[in-house]
């Protein structure tokens, strides 16, 4: 039977775990929490996102790239050759898994841009797109500094354990369980979609897609991940990284409040509210949808405005979860300190603290 | 009357649901699940004289389709609860997240702790039943919505009503009643309701709702300041909408 041809009653699996005082923590954690809500998905995609799992390369930028053939895999050394130095080119270790078939190439490159001075993050993100857009069956699941993506077709779980999840430690990981309803369910489509450190896994469907994508294909975004997930990872890009905006506002421009509540607000509050959906109002998120960012250094999770998907959180001394099921955190924490049910459009920020050095930001 | 002891620990819910059903087929009434984490469904269809006592966060859709069981949780349970429930009784000591009471049209939920977002959504009542959901905490936004009947009582413990309801409450209602401890600001009632406020010994209705919510706790009421009663405004709140 083919996708498509039986209704199989799912929805997507998100889940987020932070140890806020930076101390690293085995991959394995987050596949626990992952497959706990297996039901939630339907083997088309699984995929997770570490921080802080290269600490003794932490200073390179560290590519993950899949690849449909070797032809591929040359282009990209051409490319990468043409503005880094690559310090560690190697296949991303994998073991053999039941339940992960059709495996593309998976390589692994730890690169040093050429020139000193030169903007490197707007390097690293243009070498990042550039190689989606015309590297034809190529596609860089991440390229930033002490992180990595790791996804395919398959089950969380099965994916955590083709990529040896178990053998890498950070101090934040995100996961997703795919059910793909409106796209195709391939590898570069799984979830987290990256651009930089900045990650994204998403459950519900952009509804504004159109309009966002169109925004951004103004301001130098490619959409070429035939999802729309791919969308609110370049809006982040955009928004925290090119006009620096702090997560908190973000949130505001991706859910903001309605325009009656924004009447009811105090002077000051309501002009940002109004100034951010003026300038903003391309980027404005409609549609289901619970997310999670993560970034160098701490994790968003989000609803949409009218809370239509799933999203519990919990806090357990200096651990912070976030997760679609309450069951997914439960699976790692028995019995957290607390546990919250986010409001739509109220974000879930939680960095690491500022003295410890774990994370490359 | 003999007790079945479940391990759920690692148990996927297909075996678990059809354990409790075949087991329910040869006579058995009594279950205590322990070690639940995550498995839906729980108890789904499962009719009159079944009494399932649950240790641990059940899944989602607990008592979906609840067809007369008993069902108390020791623990927090996920979305769903009673989902299209038509008889029955889901007491949860714990808190519970969104759509609790889904196309509920008749039984009763009682939630001791906190609920999320759209509880008793589609809510129905018919001539012989009326379902009713009382929940000791706070609600998320939307509670109520298209709501076409049957109760929903809010307690608000320890919380002003600004801070134990959410925004939108009872959109699209056309039916029913939701009563909330405390007067509830007007902002947060939707236009289709309109708001009278009631006392607790004088409405015979919300005291027995409240009775086996007391009685599923051990609690005891006094309640000083008026319930707001919210109840809608006509019976087809989008009948003039789409008509030109």
């Amino acid at each position: 039977m083919l996708e498509g041809w039986v209704r199989i009653p799912s929805g997507c699996a998100i889940a987020g775990i932070i140890n806020q005082n930076g101390q690293a923590f085995s991959g394995e954690m987050i596949a626990r929490a992952m497959t706990v809500m297996h039901d939630r998905s339907n083997g088309l995609g699984g995929g997770f996102a570490g921080y802080g799992i290269y600490p003794e390369m932490k200073e390179a930028y560290a590519f993950h790239v899949l690849a449909q053939d070797k032809t591929g895999i040359s282009q990209v050394d051409e490319l990468f050759k043409e503005n880094f130095t690559v310090i560690l080119k190697e296949p991303l270790p994998t073991r053999r898994t039941a339940g992960v078939a059709g495996t593309p190439f998976l390589m692994r490159y730890f690169l040093q841009p050429q020139k000193e001075n030169a903007d490197a993050d707007q390097l690293v993100a243009a070498t990042t797109l550039q190689i989606n857009k015309h590297i034809g069956g190529t596609f860089v699941l991440s390229g930033a500094k002490n992180m990595g993506v790791f996804k395919g077709v398959g089950y969380p779980e099965d994916i955590a354990a083709f990529f040896r999840l178990d053998e890498y430690k950070g101090y934040l990981w995100t996961g997703h369980g795919r059910f793909p309803t409106n796209t195709p369910g391939w590898w570069g489509g799984a979830h987290p979609f990256s651009l930089l450190d900045v990650t994204l896994v998403h459950n519900g469907e952009i509804s504004s897609y159109g309009a966002n994508r169109r925004y951004l294909e103004s301001q130098g975004y490619h959409m070429t991940l035939q999802t729309d997930s791919e969308a609110i990872a370049y809006a982040c890009d955009f928004l925290h990284r090119r006009h620096q905006l702090p997560w908190e506002i973000i949130a505001k421009v991706f859910a903001p409040p309605h325009w009656w509540e924004i009447d009811r607000m105090p002077a000051e509050e309501r002009e940002l509210a109004v100034a951010l959906r003026r300038t903003y109002g391309s980027l404005l998120m409609n549609g289901p949808f619970s997310i999670i960012v993560g970034f160098a250094g701490g994790m968003m999770a989000l609803n949409d405005r009218l809370k239509l998907r799933s999203l519990v959180a919990a806090q357990n001394e200096e651990w912070v979860f976030v997760a679609s099921e309450e069951a997914a955190i439960r699976a790692v924490c028995p019995e957290p300190e607390s546990v919250w049910y986010p409001k739509g459009g109220e974000a879930v920020i939680q960095l690491v603290k500022e003295n410890v050095e774990c994370h490359a930001a | 009357m003999q007790t079945q002891l479940i391990d759920a620990c690692g148990l996927h819910y297909q075996s678990l649901n059809a354990y409790i059903r075949k087991a329910a087929g040869n006579g058995f009434q009594h279950y205590t699940l322990r070690n639940v984490n995550g498995q839906r469904f729980i108890g789904a269809g499962l009719s009159r004289s079944i009494r399932i006592t649950i240790h641990g966060t059940p899944g989602n859709n607990l008592a979906a389709m609840l067809d007369g069981a008993h069902i108390e949780v020791f623990g927090n349970a996920q979305d769903g609860v009673g989902n299209t429930m038509n008889d029955g009784r889901v007491i949860i000591h714990g808190n519970a997240s969104d759509t609790v009471g889904y196309g509920m049209r008749g039984g009763e939920i009682y939630i001791r702790g906190r609920v999320g977002c759209r509880v008793g959504i589609h809510m129905k009542a018919g001539l012989e039943k009326s379902p009713v959901i009382v929940v000791g905490g706070s609600a998320g936004d939307f509670l109520g919505e298209y709501m076409a009947g049957g109760c929903i009582v809010l307690l608000g413990e320890n919380l002003t009503p600004a801070e134990s309801v959410g925004k939108y409450i009872g959109t699209g209602m056309h039916g029913g009643t939701i009563y909330i401890r405390g007067e509830v600001p007007r902002d947060r009632l939707s236009q289709e309701v309109k708001v009278e406020y009631v006392r607790f010994e004088e409405d015979v209705k919300l005291q027995e709702c409240l009775e086996p919510f007391a009685k599923a706790f051990a609690e005891t009421f006094r309640f000083t300041e008026a319930f707001s009663k919210i109840t809608p405004v006509g019976h087809r709140p989008f009948g003039s909408l789409y008509a030109h």
